[in-house]
C-alpha cells in the first residue's frame, strides 16, 4: 500500500485540526451565555432581565384602588380619559409606600402645558391665552381639576363674572 | 415501576428537554407572562395630538433616558398652504416641504403657533417595533432582536456598541448610551406590559393619543379601528413590518 506510505504527516496535521477543533467546541461551552439561541440568535435571558427594570409610573388602576373618591369625581368631569399620573407624575414610589408623600402640582404651569392656545393644536382641543383668561391666577382658584367644568366650580371661584 | 438503567438515561434528557420548554416563555418576575400569547404595537391617533410632551417626559422619568436623547419625541409639522396667484388659482408645488420644529424633541411642549395658515400636526415618534427590522438585520454579536412577543429589544450585557443598529433603523430611533456606551431604545416598556400595565408615554398622553395595542388579542379594539381608519405606518416602502399605525397620517411625514 505505497498510497498510504507518507500518510503520517497528513495524519499529524488532521490531529492538530482535531485538537483545534474540540479547543474551539470547548471555549465556546464556556463563553457562550447558556441560554444564547433559547429564542434566536440573541441571549434568552436578556428578556427576563428587561422585564424585571423598576416600574416608575404605578398605572391609574393602581391609584383608583385607594382614590376611589377622586377616581369617580374625575370620571363624571371632562378630565376623565386623563390618567391620574398624566398631571400628579410618576408615583409608584408612593403607591408601595404611601408614607412618601407626592407634591401636588402647580396648576398655573400645569394646566398650561395643554391647554395654552396655539394655531397648532387641534381646533376642538379647548384652549385659552392664560394672561388673558385668568390674569395669573392658579387655574384652581375656579375649576377643580378632577372636574374642570365650571357646572362644578371650585369652592372660592368668584359668583360671577369670573373669565370666560 | 421498574425502570432499569437504559431506559433511565434515556427518559433524563428527555425529561430535562421538556422543563426548557415549560420555562421558555415566562420572562423572569412575569409568572402569569406568555410570550407567544402577545403580539404588540401601538397605534397613534394624530387627530388627537395635542403636543404637551407629557409622553416624553414620562418616558424620560420611567427609563432613565439621559438628557439630549430620546426613546419617544414629538415633531410638529406646518405645511404651509400652496401660493395663490392673483386671480385666485391654487398652484400646486410639490417644493414646498413641511417646516419640521423638535425643540428638544418636544419635552417641554412646543412655541405658541401664531400663523393661521397652512396644516398643523403634531407627530409623536419613537421604535416602531418592526417584524422585519433592519436594525436586528445588522447586529453583529447578536445583542438586538425581536422578542417571540413582537418586542425590539437590545440585551446591554452582549452590546458592544457599534452603533451598525443606529445607522440601520430607517427611523432615526436608536442612540448610543453616553455613559453604559451601549446602544438604547425604546422597549415598548418591557417591565412594565409583562405585567399587564400599559407603557409609560400611553399611561401619561392626557388625550389618549397613544394606544398600546397587542395584535394577538382577539378582543383588542385595534381589530376594529384598523377595519374602519386609514391607517398608515411610516415609510412603507421600505417593508419593516412598522408595528407602529399612525391614524390619518399627513402625506408628508417622513
Amino acid at each position: 500500500m505505497s498510497f498510504f506510505k507518507d500518510a503520517g504527516h497528513l495524519l499529524r496535521f488532521a490531529g492538530l485540526f482535531v485538537l483545534a477543533f474540540l479547543i474551539f467546541l470547548v471555549a465556546r461551552y464556556f463563553y457562550v451565555p447558556k441560554s444564547f439561541g433559547q429564542y434566536g440568535h440573541y441571549r434568552g435571558a436578556a428578556i427576563g432581565e428587561i422585564a424585571q427594570r423598576p416600574v416608575k409610573f404605578a398605572g391609574h388602576e393602581t391609584c383608583e384602588t385607594c382614590h376611589s373618591d377622586e377616581a369617580a369625581k374625575k370620571t363624571a368631569g371632562k378630565h376623565a380619559h386623563v390618567n391620574c399620573e398624566a398631571c400628579h407624575g410618576a408615583l409608584a414610589n408612593h403607591a408601595n409606600d404611601p408614607s412618601i408623600k407626592p407634591v401636588l402640582p402647580d396648576t398655573a404651569v400645569l394646566c398650561a402645558r395643554c391647554h395654552t392656545a396655539s394655531a397648532a393644536k387641534p381646533n376642538g382641543f379647548p384652549q385659552v391665552v392664560p394672561a388673558e383668561h385668568s390674569q395669573g391666577l392658579p387655574c384652581e382658584t375656579c375649576h377643580q381639576p378632577h372636574s374642570p367644568g365650571m357646572d362644578a366650580p371650585a369652592a372660592n371661584a368668584p359668583a360671577a363674572g369670573g373669565a370666560k | 415501576m421498574n425502570i432499569s438503567r437504559r431506559q433511565m438515561l434515556i427518559l433524563l434528557p428527555a425529561a430535562a428537554v421538556a422543563w426548557k420548554s415549560v420555562l421558555a416563555g415566562t420572562p423572569e418576575d412575569s409568572p402569569n407572562y406568555k410570550m407567544s400569547d402577545h403580539w404588540w404595537g401601538m397605534l397613534i391617533d394624530i387627530p388627537k395630538c395635542i403636543g404637551c410632551g407629557n409622553c416624553v417626559r414620562a418616558c424620560a422619568t420611567e427609563n432613565d433616558v439621559p438628557d439630549g436623547h430620546f426613546r419617544t419625541w414629538v415633531e410638529r409639522y406646518h405645511r404651509s398652504d400652496w401660493p395663490m396667484t392673483e386671480s385666485g388659482e391654487v398652484t400646486p408645488n410639490p417644493l414646498i416641504v413641511p417646516e419640521v420644529i423638535s425643540p428638544d424633541g418636544g419635552k417641554e411642549g412646543f412655541p405658541v403657533a401664531t400663523d393661521e395658515s397652512g396644516k398643523y400636526f403634531f407627530v409623536p415618534k419613537m421604535c416602531n417595533h418592526c417584524a422585519d427590522s433592519p436594525c436586528t438585520q445588522v447586529c453583529p454579536v447578536g445583542a438586538t432582536f425581536v422578542a417571540p412577543d413582537g418586542v425590539v429589544l437590545v440585551d446591554p450585557e452582549y452590546c458592544l456598541g457599534c452603533a451598525y443598529c443606529v445607522q440601520a433603523c430607517p427611523y432615526g430611533c436608536r442612540y448610543i448610551h453616553p455613559t453604559k456606551e451601549v446602544a438604547d431604545k425604546c422597549t415598548l416598556c418591557y417591565h412594565r406590559i409583562t405585567k399587564g400595565l400599559t407603557t409609560a408615554c400611553c399611561e401619561a398622553c392626557p388625550t389618549g393619543a397613544r394606544q398600546l395595542i397587542d395584535l394577538k388579542n382577539p378582543k383588542d379594539p385595534i381589530h376594529e379601528f384598523l377595519k374602519t381608519h386609514t391607517v398608515q405606518v411610516l415609510k412603507p416602502q421600505m417593508a419593516t413590518g412598522a408595528k407602529l399605525f399612525y391614524n390619518e397620517l399627513d402625506g408628508s411625514v417622513r
